[in-house]
């Protein structure tokens, strides 16, 4: 099987507009969760997200698309991203390799379709939005401005949606489908997901606070992020630069609840063994994980106990950075790999925000200070979705 | 208080979809959750949703919920209260 | 080893197929959920959960019970098999209604109930959880079902992870269309009377063709 390497990434979020933007942000310890004042919501006042402060006329100019109907916020916020990654990655020339796209995505175009639902139920107008509300729309769409006509294909598992992207893009170039892989996702703010999180009772009432005792929920962000990987092959044959390895990756499914993971974290414990052991490593060889740590006293109580388990309690240094980004759902597997791609081509381990106090399950705390000049040979990241889906990648220092 | 347990019986069973379970065979001061009907996390989001649906009664938190939920009894008993 | 079929199952067209035999027909008028319902009872299933289901994890779970597992999934081990499934629709039929208790600012109840539902994989979830199933899952969007692309990521699942074996198929649903198909693949020594995995199989026997 081939070597899988990363040769670009692009990323837009609440924290920067690009991925040297948010690199600034990270290290000025600079959140992105604030007051909303794009999305037109009965929670405006009474919810932080992490919005992107532009409004979609700003993010067709960014992508360098004519404003027009029919591109969902959701598109825009790929084609920025994915564009990023590929001139990051110099994809210059792609007729003569098979290159594919695998993007992610949990509400579609429903940013739209929620707006123009009563015209398009009436028959009144914007009919196009009924073709865009699809989860494969923004796939295409990004598709179409790359210039990809190889393999294409979308992953829906919610919150690990944009991980199991990376993996089966990986996974189809480590077999010699593919040469080169866009693999990432995208997701934008909608009412729909607001309310619905909001039912459930997991929005935290200020800016999340991943493991800390008194945290009470998540943060709701928005974003794209999206990585190009290459064989070993393509990338000697054409002397690229590499950023790092993708080293392995790990997916099981926790079996226990429709929304709540295991309380011993079976199913992250299994996602991140399955992990070491397709990457041929140890959990000694681990310097940094990025939790999926979304801030609700389920979920980052079972991460604690499932890292407990793995590590036999000697747990690496962690952080969750979703006290930036918020939890941007679908695209956050993909924010956070690009996220852990800095972390290890500039030797610093992100801190995890807004931490007061340490759980009370457990004796371990994540990193709270902004680490530099960190040797971070593989970083571990997790992704866990509704349905129990759990995916973790390793990312490795070449 | 004898006819709220009855209709909170039959809302439960109803929104629930308790589908092979009778209104009459929910015993009033059993634990709903866990043991007795074995109602989960979600369900407990649903009947805060009745609560403030058909009662006008808002339930902030899941740790409030947690108290007022646990039987027919103490929720015929908390709507009772906050009339 | 080879990859073989142990068990497949469709529901489609109210129509319920079980590795290969045709089931009475049941005629129930009305909504979808009916028509579940009735398979539901007619099979004398016991799952009090199901109720709680939206159409399309019903459809994903009344077929995976006709799969007929069995209490030791044909003997494979529950860390070792994953599940993949695509459909075109996403979640689309309770995102409606979803959205339909949260559009009217006068009678605004947003159901934690119908969201939890309003993502297509949480079908694989409460496959899972019926089944105990802790392998690897994956939930993709396809215009239609493509046996191609399903067979060759299946065989890599099969050749390059730990998996023995694996529940793949297609779960759609769109008001009261539904079109389901699924199957158990297992790795295992040749035998006689054995059903190749292959996409050859695979498209006969979602035609309709035994």
């Amino acid at each position: 099987m081939q070597r899988v390497f990363i040769t670009g990434v692009g990323m837009i979020s609440s924290i920067g507009r690009n991925v040297n933007e948010t690199f600034s942000s990270l290290k000025a310890l600079n959140s992105g969760i604030s007051e909303l004042t794009l999305l037109e919501t009965i929670h405006k006042n009474l919810i932080l997200a992490a919005e992107i402060k532009l409004t979609d006329e700003e993010l067709f100019q960014l992508a360098g698309i004519k404003p027009q109907k029919g591109f969902t916020r959701t598109t825009l916020l790929g084609i920025i991203a994915a564009k990023e990654a590929v001139q990051c990655s110099r994809l210059n020339d792609i007729s003569n390799r098979r290159v594919g796209l695998i993007s992610a995505t949990s509400v579609g175009g429903m940013d739209k379709t929620e707006k123009v639902y009563f015209n398009l139920l009436n028959g009144k107008s914007d009919f196009i939005y009924a073709s865009t509300h699809d989860c494969a729309d923004s796939t295409i769409k990004i598709a179409e401005v790359l210039k990809i006509r190889g393999h294409i294909s979308t992953t829906s598992t919610a919150c690990s949606a944009s991980a199991n992207s990376i993996m089966v893009g990986m996974r189809m170039v480590q077999n010699g489908l593919l040469d080169k892989v866009i693999v990432g996702g995208t997701d934008s703010l909608t009412k729909f997901t607001l309310n619905g999180f909001n039912s459930l009772m997991i929005l935290s009432k200020e800016k999340c606070k991943p493991f800390d005792d008194q945290r009470d929920g998540i943060s709701l962000g928005e974003g794209a992020g999206y990585l190009v990987l290459e064989s070993e092959e393509v990338v000697l044959k054409e002397m690229k630069n590499i950023l790092c390895e993708l080293k392995g990756y790990g997916n099981a499914c926790d079996a226990y609840h429709q929304t709540a993971t295991s309380p011993e974290g079976d199913g992250p414990y299994l996602a991140m063994n399955n992990a070491l052991l397709s990457s041929n490593l140890s959990n000694k060889d681990i310097d940094y994980i990025n939790a999926h740590g979304t801030g609700t006293t389920n979920n980052d109580l079972s991460e604690c106990k499932a890292m407990e388990r793995l590590f036999d309690c000697k747990i690496p240094p962690f952080s969750s950075t979703k006290g930036y980004t918020g939890h941007c759902l679908g695209a956050s597997g993909a924010i956070e790999a690009v996220i852990s791609s800095l972390a290890i081509t500039n030797k610093i381990i992100f801190p995890n925000l807004n931490f007061k106090h340490k759980m009370s399950e457990v004796d371990f705390s994540p990193t709270l200070e902004l680490k530099g000049n960190v040797e971070i040979k593989n970083v571990l990241s997790n992704s866990f979705g509704f349905g129990g889906n759990n995916t973790t990648l390793i990312l490795s220092r070449c | 208080m004898e006819k709220l347990i009855e209709d909170l019986k039959k809302e439960i069973v109803n929104k629930l979809r308790l589908e092979n379970i009778q209104w009459d065979d929910i015993v009033t001061d059993d634990p709903l959750f866990v043991e007795g009907l074995g109602l989960d996390s979600i369900d407990a989001l649903e009947l805060m949703l009745i609560l403030e649906k058909k009662y006008g009664i808002k339930i902030n938190s899941i740790e409030d919920g947690k108290k007022v939920l646990y039987s027919i009894k103490t929720i015929a008993e908390f709507i009772t209260a906050n009339k | 080893m080879i990859k073989t079929i142990k068990s497949y199952c469709s529901i489609k067209n109210n129509k319920v197929i079980i590795n290969g035999r045709v089931d009475p027909p049941i005629s129930i008028d009305g909504p979808l959920d009916s028509y579940l319902n009735e398979i539901y009872r007619s099979k004398q299933l016991n799952y009090p959960k199901y109720f709680k289901m939206d159409n399309l994890c019903k459809l994903a779970f009344l077929t995976g019970e006709l799969l007929k597992m069995e209490d030791n999934l044909f003997g494979i081990n529950q860390t070792e098999i994953g599940i993949v499934i695509s459909n075109s629709t996403g979640s689309l039929d309770t995102d409606l209604k979803f959205n339909s208790s949260i559009e009217d600012r006068q009678n605004y109840f947003p159901s934690p109930a119908i969201f939890v539902y309003t993502l297509p994989n949480i079908m694989i979830g409460e496959l899972c959880i019926r089944h105990k199933l802790m392998g690897e899952n994956a939930f993709f969007i396809s215009k239609e079902f493509n046996p191609k692309i399903i067979c060759d990521y299946i065989n890599i699942l099969f050749d390059c992870e730990r998996l023995q074996g694996c529940i793949t198929g297609w779960v759609d649903v769109n008001e009261n269309n539904h079109n389901c198909i699924l199957f158990l693949v297992k790795k295992e020594e040749l035998n006689t009377g054995q059903i190749i995995f292959n996409e050859n199989t695979i498209l006969k026997l979602n035609n309709g063709e035994f």
